[in-house]
């Protein structure tokens, strides 16, 4: 099989990686997570190369990585949005925010949208309980998340990107 | 330990110790004001590093110059942002609600002027004239402080604060006594696990000591999996050495040489903080090799958990640990004997050993002379939900569910009625008015059909749909059930169907019994603890709120007015104002328009019932209204 450009690109992004971790099994979600980390998704070529390294069936790599909910099997988009779906933010409302969300996105949890600019997950409890309904965007959580907050943080995505069009202009 | 060791071991403290002294009463009797800026994960999310940017910008443009430390969680967290200000001649003084306008006005007119702005004062930290104290507020009398006593007080990113607050001493002493001596003290003191199923944690200690098989191993379960709880988060962003000087302390008790601090990647600052906090440790001696010159060597690591539930339980903890996917393994053996890499494990909770410095220090009699016959100590929540102050919160054992709801917790948000309160979990369960007399303690709430969990709590009100909430949790537990066993896969997946379609208006009567029969089949039938209690959410609600699983089945109606297959929002023509217009403009998918006579009707066929419509109709108004069955909405004309 030939190797794209993009598939030779991981491996090596890949290597570089593995170089830094010894070869036992323990490091196996060590790894994957600092190559999520880096790559933004754990794509076929790198689970490959890991298996490689670890010296271990390549179904196992994939095993462990569909186990776990923090690993994803595809591009993450532009920004990350998670809604708590954890106790206190679900019995406040947090299903109504995930469904502004994927309203307003067009997209379901665990997908990104077409344009890569967003992708949408739940995650369960961030710890920040007392401001439930969170939404955290990347990285920051930000609390009583209405759907009227929704299209707020939307709003402001597209005035950033709008003044970030301009500056480039 | 041979008594060369010994020697060295305190001398090579002192110089630490008194270096770490003189760094904090530089900071605290320097002569200039301190500003204290709580900045854990529920700070920050409540706009904390805005404040703080605020209050260095300000002091900045006013030429001042006094230290600003950013702290942890002092258990506030329905008043964040929060900023403490210790200026000479005043009390410490703490403000609650803060933005970045009110923490310029701080700088301002506190700090350049001596107006101490007590139209924001939350309460001082100390008792005085002038403002009044948290010791005053009524809450003080049920709380008790001992593993949340630094959480807000001291910069969890500098080492120093915490060993000037007495940090690593309890560690010099352990060094100091034989293992067995310091086995002894847990034991006696009482101390049970704080993860959830309370096994005394000096027992445990032991069977570790005794097992054969090295190296042996300790972890801190970190994993705080239930959805709805933050106390180990608090903790460890708080004042992560306080686990650390546990976990070194268990490692010379048992005769470990590895430890691993798993901590779940959802809790980034924790990640952070504890990481940081170990190589400071390790930079003093407080870890690695030969410890302060002892003959003990122990090393920590970090290992980020991935986002799965049933990896709090220890040996699924475990199998994550090894690289394999998180699947709990059956005990016997447990983990103290046959462990990581089949070595020797000992598993304690985050909250378990931060509890350990303050039993060798202060001793086990001191320790035990809380809490109640069978459950020693203070008890840690993290309080959610509908209720007032909502936080972090630390009262002894013992006390009345009531005492933390309405004394610590002042209560229901807006007025509303208390319907039950959340413990445990998803392994826990719903308890009624009728139950909030209960002391808190290990027995009584497994009694009573809930758990002690690990120490969420959410409060609930009549909004709160009981049925909602069980179906709430069986869908957490059977998404998180590893598959292993067949009752727990399918068990719950039946279980969460029932649900589904009694939360639709779908359920039959006969449906409620067999909700029962599947519980107990589910519970006989899985291994771990997540099968065994998945079934406690359902089993509770089902045996203190069935009147509202009955009104879903024979009435389609949702008495809470939550579930939104059986409700609907309807706007009361005589009601709505003619000139408003605010429903129409907020509503999401614009359902809402106004009739000839500029009265506003909802589009039953669009609304999605969000909700926006409710809140956005002004209060003077209040024309908009839940309606349960949906059939209560009139017929249009
Ligand atoms: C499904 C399941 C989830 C658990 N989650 C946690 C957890 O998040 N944190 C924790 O400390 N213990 C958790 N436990 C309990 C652990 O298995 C173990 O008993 C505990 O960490 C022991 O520490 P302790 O003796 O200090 O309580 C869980 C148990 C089960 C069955
Ligand atoms: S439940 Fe959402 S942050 Fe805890």
């Amino acid at each position: 099989m030939v190797m794209t450009e993009e598939q030779a690109r991981v491996r090596q992004q890949t290597k570089r990686i593995l170089n830094r971790f010894g070869r036992r099994r323990g490091n196996l979600v060590p790894i994957l997570q600092k190559v999520q980390g880096e790559i933004g998704y754990l794509p076929r070529e790198a689970m490959l190369e890991i298996a490689e390294f670890l010296d271990m069936p390549e179904i196992d790599v994939y095993g462990v990585v569909t186990f776990y909910n923090q690993f994803r099997l595809n591009p993450p988009g532009k920004h990350s949005v998670r809604v708590c779906l954890g106790t206190a933010c679900h019995m406040k409302g947090g299903y109504i925010t995930l469904d502004a969300w994927k309203r307003r996105l067009g997209i379901d949890r665990g997908q990104t949208s077409p344009d890569r600019e967003f992708d949408l997950d739940t995650v369960a409890c961030v710890g920040c309980c007392v401001m439930a309904p969170v939404t955290v965007v990347d990285d920051k959580p930000q609390g009583k998340v209405a759907p009227t907050k929704v299209d707020g943080i939307l709003l402001s995505f597209k005035l950033e990107k709008e003044r970030q069009g301009e500056e480039s202009r | 330990m041979k008594i060369t060791d010994l020697q060295s071991v305190l001398p090579a403290f002192q110089g630490i110790k008194s270096r770490a002294e003189s760094q904090w009463r530089e900071l605290r009797d320097g002569g200039k004001p301190v500003i204290m800026v709580g900045a854990a994960t529920c700070g920050r999310a409540a706009g904390a590093l805005e404040v703080l940017r605020a209050i260095k910008d300000e002091l900045k443009k006013q030429r001042l110059d006094c230290p600003v430390v950013e702290v942890g969680c002092m258990g506030h967290c329905y008043a964040e942002p929060i900023v403490t200000i210790s200026k000479p001649g005043y009390p410490p003084i703490c403000y609650g609600y803060v933005n970045p306008v009110i923490a310029e006005r701080l700088i301002s007119e506190f700090i350049l002027g001596d107006d101490p702005c007590l139209e924001f004062v939350l309460g001082a930290l100390e008792e005085n004239d002038l403002v009044p104290s948290f010791s005053d507020f009524p809450r003080a009398k049920f709380e008790k402080k001992v593993i949340l006593k630094n959480c807000g007080h001291i910069d969890p990113e500098q080492v120093e604060h915490y060993i000037a607050n007495g940090g690593y001493a309890a560690l010099v002493k352990a060094l100091q006594m034989q293992p067995e001596e310091i086995i002894d003290e847990v034991k006696s003191s009482g101390l049970r696990g704080r993860g959830g199923a309370g096994f005394p944690t000096g027992q445990k200690w032991e069977i570790c000591r005794n097992a054969g098989g090295r190296p042996k191993y300790i972890i801190c379960n970190g994993d705080e999996g239930d959805p709805g709880a933050f106390m180990d988060r608090a903790i460890l962003e708080s004042d992560p050495h306080s686990v650390l000087e546990g976990m070194i302390i268990a490692g010379y008790a048992i005769g470990a040489r590895y430890g691993y601090i798993y901590v779940r990647a959802e809790y980034p600052l924790a990640v952070h903080r504890a990481r940081l906090a170990l190589r400071q440790a390790k930079k003093l001696n407080l870890l690695g090799k030969n410890i302060l010159g002892s003959d003990f060597s122990f090393d920590i690591k970090l290992f980020q958990g991935s986002g799965a539930f049933v990896c709090g339980e220890e040996t699924a903890l475990i199998a994550s640990l090894e690289g394999e996917p998180g699947i709990p393994h059956y005990r016997p053996p447990y983990p103290a004997t046959n462990g990581l890499y089949g070595k020797p494990t000992l598993i304690n909770n985050v909250k378990t050993l931060s509890s350990i410095r303050y039993i060798i220090q202060k001793g086990a009699e001191w320790f035990a002379s809380v809490g109640t016959e069978r459950s020693k100590g203070t008890a840690v929540f993290a309080l959610a939900g509908k209720v007032v102050n909502t936080g972090l919160v630390e009262v002894p054992m013992g006390t009345t569910l009531r005492q933390v709801i309405f004394d610590v917790g002042s209560g229901i948000q807006g007025g509303k009625r208390f319907k039950a309160v959340q413990i445990g979990g998803p392994s826990g369960g719903c308890l009624p008015e009728s139950a909030l007399d209960l002391p808190i303690d290990f027995d009584s709430l497994t009694d009573a059909g809930a758990m002690m969990g690990s120490g969420g709590m959410i409060v609930l009100d009549e909004d709160d749909c009981m049925v909602e909430i069980a179906r709430y949790f069986l869908e957490f537990t059977q998404r998180e059930s590893c598959g292993k066993c067949t009752f727990c896969r399918l068990g719950t997946k039946q279980m969460l169907e029932v649900l589904d379609e009694i939360t639709k208006g779908k359920g039959k009567i006969e449906d409620l019994d067999m909700l029962s029969w599947l519980a107990e089949d589910i519970k006989a039938g899985s291994f771990c603890g997540l099968g065994k209690t998945a079934p406690n959410p359902v089993l509770s609600t089902m045996s203190y709120f069935r009147d509202e699983y009955e009104a879903h089945i024979k009435e389609g109606r949702c008495p809470a007015l939550m579930c939104r297959e059986l409700i609907a929002y309807y706007i009361i023509p005589e009601k709505c104002e003619r000139s408003c217009d605010a429903c129409v403009g907020t509503c999401t998918v614009e359902a809402i328009s106004a009739n000839k006579k500029r009265i506003k009707v909802i589009d039953q066929e669009k609304c999605v019932k969000c909700g926006t419509c409710l809140d956005a109709c002004p209060p003077q108004y209040n024309a908009v209204v839940k309606l349960s069955p949906p059939s209560q909405v009139p017929a249009s004309k």
